[in-house]
C-alpha cells in the first residue's frame, strides 16, 4: 500500500446565505488518496466536485472535518497544490508567456529560468507561437491549454483539475490525455481530476469516485484494473464505462425528478439519446 | 465652426448688444479696437494669461496627484473591510453628492482666502469620486482571476499589486477622467471666488473691469485645456488599455 497523501475525515461543507436555507455541498466525506494516485470525480452537476477540489486546494474552508496533506492539516493555498479551473481565468493584462510565468515568479524562480520553463510548457501544449500574444487573441480551447501549461509549469506534488478538458475539441483532448498520462507516469504526481466524461475518467484513472447530490458526497467507488497504456476499446474499460453510466443515470434521474417533477419524462428521453453518442458517454 | 464665428461677428458688428458686452472675435469694429483674439494673443505674449494658466494648472496637478493617492487608499480600504464600507463608504457617497464648491466657505474659514482653500476643494471632490469608483472596481474583479492567483501562491499586497489593481485599470482610467474634470471645475470655481490668482481670479477681474474680451479669452483657454487633456490624455489612454485587452471600443 502506498502512503496516504491526502486524507479527508468527516469533511462537511455547507454554504450559508443570510435568510436562506444552508446548502449542504458536502456531507461526511471520508477519503484517503495515496501518493501518486490518479483519482477521478464523476457525478451530476451540483454534487460538490468543485467544492471538494477547492477545499483541498485551500481556496475554500470546510465547515467541519479534517483534511491533511502529508499528515499536516492544510492552512490555505500552497504551491504544492495547483488547480486547473473549469475556465482558464487568464489575466487579460498579461501576455500568454507572462501568464504562464506568473506562479514561477511567485516561487522566486529567476526570470530567465522561469521564461525558459514557461516556453517549454507552451511548446508542449503547442502554443509556443502565441507566447507573446494577448489572451483575447486565443480561442477558448487555446486559452484552456495555456491554463494547463500555467499549472503544470509549477510542477506541483498535487494537481487538482476541474473539468480541464471540457472546453476542448476531441482531437486536442486526446492529445492532452496522452500528455497528461505520460506526465503522470514520469512524475508520479497525485492527480484529482473532475470530469463529466465517463470515458475520459475510465481511460485516465486508477480510481473513480461517483458522487451524489443532496447532500453531496461519495456514492460509490470503482477501481480501474486495466493495464496502461490504455485503449478506449479495451473490453475491461468498455464494460466499466457501461456500469458507471447506468449507476450515474440512476443518480441523474433522482436529481431530475426533484428538479422537474412531472415534466421529467421528457428529459429522460434526451438523456438516453445522448448516451448512444459516438463522442463517449458525456453527461 | 466658421459659421458660428460669422454669426458672432455679425451680432457684434450690428451692435445688437453694446460692444463691452459682446466684443468682436477677430475683426475689430473700429480700427485698432479690441477683439477677443487680440486680447488672447497679447495676454499670452505679455505673460499675464500664460502666468495665470500656469498657476491654475499647477494647482490642478498638485491637487489631482494628492487626490489620486488618497482616492486609491480610501478605495482600497472600502474594498478591503466590510466595516469601513458600511461606515466610511456610506459617508463618502453622501459627501460625494454635494457639489464641491459648497465646501468653499468652510474651506475659507479653515484655511483662509488662499491657495490652501482652492487645493482643499480640488482634493475633496476628486478624492471622493475616485475612491467610490475604485472601491467598486476592486469589488468587481473576476473571482476566478483571484482564485488563479491564490492557487499560485499570491496573497496580501502581492495579490493587490499583480491582480486586483491591474484588473481594475480600465475603471481606474475612467475614474481619473471624471475626477480630473471635477478637479478642473473646482480649481476655477475656487480661484473665481477666492481671488488667489490663476485663471479664475483673472476671469473675475475681467468681469469687474467690464472687459468682456478678456473674459472670453480666458474662457477659450479653459475650454481648450479641458478638451486637450480629456482627448489627448484620457481618451487615448483608455483606448490603449481596452485595445490591449481586446475590449471593443464603441465610438
Ligand atoms: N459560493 C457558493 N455559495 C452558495 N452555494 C454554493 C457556492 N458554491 C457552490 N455552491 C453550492 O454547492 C453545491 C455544489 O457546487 P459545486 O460547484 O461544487 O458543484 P459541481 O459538482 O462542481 O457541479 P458542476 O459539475 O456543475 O461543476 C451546489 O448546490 C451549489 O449550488
Ligand atoms: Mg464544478
Amino acid at each position: 500500500m502506498l502512503e496516504p497523501h491526502i486524507q479527508l475525515t468527516d469533511l462537511h461543507k455547507s454554504f450559508e446565505h443570510k435568510g436562506q436555507e444552508p446548502v449542504i455541498a458536502l456531507d461526511q466525506v471520508n477519503l484517503t488518496i495515496p501518493k501518486g494516485e490518479f483519482l477521478s470525480l464523476l457525478g451530476p452537476s451540483g454534487c460538490g466536485k468543485s467544492t471538494l477540489l477547492n477545499i483541498i486546494a485551500g481556496l475554500d474552508k470546510q465547515t467541519s472535518g479534517d483534511i491533511t496533506v502529508n499528515g499536516k492539516p492544510i492552512k490555505g493555498p500552497g504551491n504544492d497544490r495547483i488547480v486547473v479551473f473549469q475556465e482558464s481565468g487568464l489575466f487579460p493584462w498579461m501576455s500568454v508567456l507572462d501568464n504562464v510565468m506568473y506562479g514561477l515568479l511567485i516561487k522566486k524562480v529567476p526570470k530567465e529560468e522561469a521564461k525558459a520553463r514557461a516556453m517549454k510548457w507552451l511548446q508542449k501544449v503547442h502554443l509556443a507561437k502565441f507566447a507573446h500574444a494577448q489572451p483575447h487573441e486565443l480561442s477558448g480551447g487555446m486559452k484552456q491549454r495555456v491554463a494547463i501549461a500555467r499549472a503544470l509549469v509549477m510542477d506541483p506534488e498535487i494537481l487538482l483539475m476541474d473539468e480541464p478538458f471540457a472546453a476542448l475539441d476531441e482531437q486536442t483532448r486526446m492529445v492532452l490525455h496522452k500528455e497528461l498520462e505520460s506526465l503522470w507516469r514520469e512524475t508520479k504526481k497525485t492527480i484529482i481530476f473532475v470530469t463529466h466524461n465517463i470515458r475520459e475518467a475510465v481511460i485516465l484513472s486508477d480510481r473513480i469516485l461517483l458522487m451524489k447530490t443532496r447532500p453531496g458526497g461519495v456514492k460509490r467507488e470503482y477501481t480501474v484494473q486495466a493495464s496502461r497504456p490504455r485503449q478506449a476499446t479495451d473490453s475491461v474499460l468498455v464494460d466499466l464505462e457501461g456500469r458507471i453510466l447506468s449507476e450515474l443515470q440512476l443518480e441523474m434521474e433522482k436529481v431530475l425528478k426533484e428538479e422537474f417533477g412531472d415534466d421529467y419524462d421528457f428529459k429522460k428521453d434526451q438523456l438516453h439519446g445522448n448516451s448512444d453518442s459516438h463522442m463517449g458517454s458525456d453527461i | 465652426m466658421a459659421i458660428l464665428i460669422a454669426i458672432w461677428e455679425a451680432i457684434s458688428k450690428f451692435e445688437i448688444f453694446p460692444a463691452f458686452m459682446w466684443p468682436p472675435l477677430i475683426i475689430p469694429n473700429e480700427p485698432g479696437g479690441v477683439t477677443v483674439m487680440k486680447t488672447l494673443i497679447n495676454g499670452l505674449i505679455d505673460g499675464q494669461l500664460l502666468e495665470a494658466t500656469g498657476q491654475s494648472l499647477g494647482r490642478l496637478i498638485v491637487g489631482f496627484v494628492i487626490a489620486v493617492i488618497l482616492g486609491t487608499i480610501i478605495g482600497f480600504l472600502i474594498y478591503k473591510s466590510e466595516l469601513i464600507d458600511d461606515t466610511l463608504g456610506f459617508f463618502v457617497s453622501t459627501l460625494q453628492s454635494v457639489p464641491n464648491i459648497v465646501w468653499f466657505p468652510l474651506a475659507i474659514l479653515w484655511f483662509g482666502l488662499g491657495v490652501e482653500s482652492v487645493l482643499f476643494i480640488i482634493i475633496l471632490g476628486a478624492t471622493l469620486s475616485l475612491s467610490i469608483t475604485l472601491s467598486t472596481a476592486f469589488k468587481s474583479v473576476p473571482p476566478l482571476n483571484i482564485r488563479v492567483a491564490r492557487t499560485m501562491g499570491s496573497k496580501g499586497f502581492h495579490l493587490f499589486r499583480t491582480v486586483i489593481f491591474p484588473a481594475s485599470v480600465p475603471q481606474f482610467i475612467a475614474g481619473l477622467r471624471v475626477a480630473w474634470a471635477l478637479a478642473w471645475r473646482a480649481v476655477l470655481a475656487g480661484e473665481l471666488l477666492g481671488g488667489s490668482g490663476g485663471l479664475g481670479t483673472l476671469l473675475d477681474m475681467g468681469r469687474s473691469l467690464q472687459s468682456m474680451d478678456l473674459v472670453f479669452a480666458i474662457m477659450i483657454i479653459i475650454g481648450v485645456i479641458g478638451t486637450i487633456i480629456d482627448n489627448f490624455v484620457f481618451v487615448k489612454l483608455e483606448r490603449l488599455v481596452l485595445r490591449k485587452r481586446g475590449i471593443q471600443v464603441v465610438k
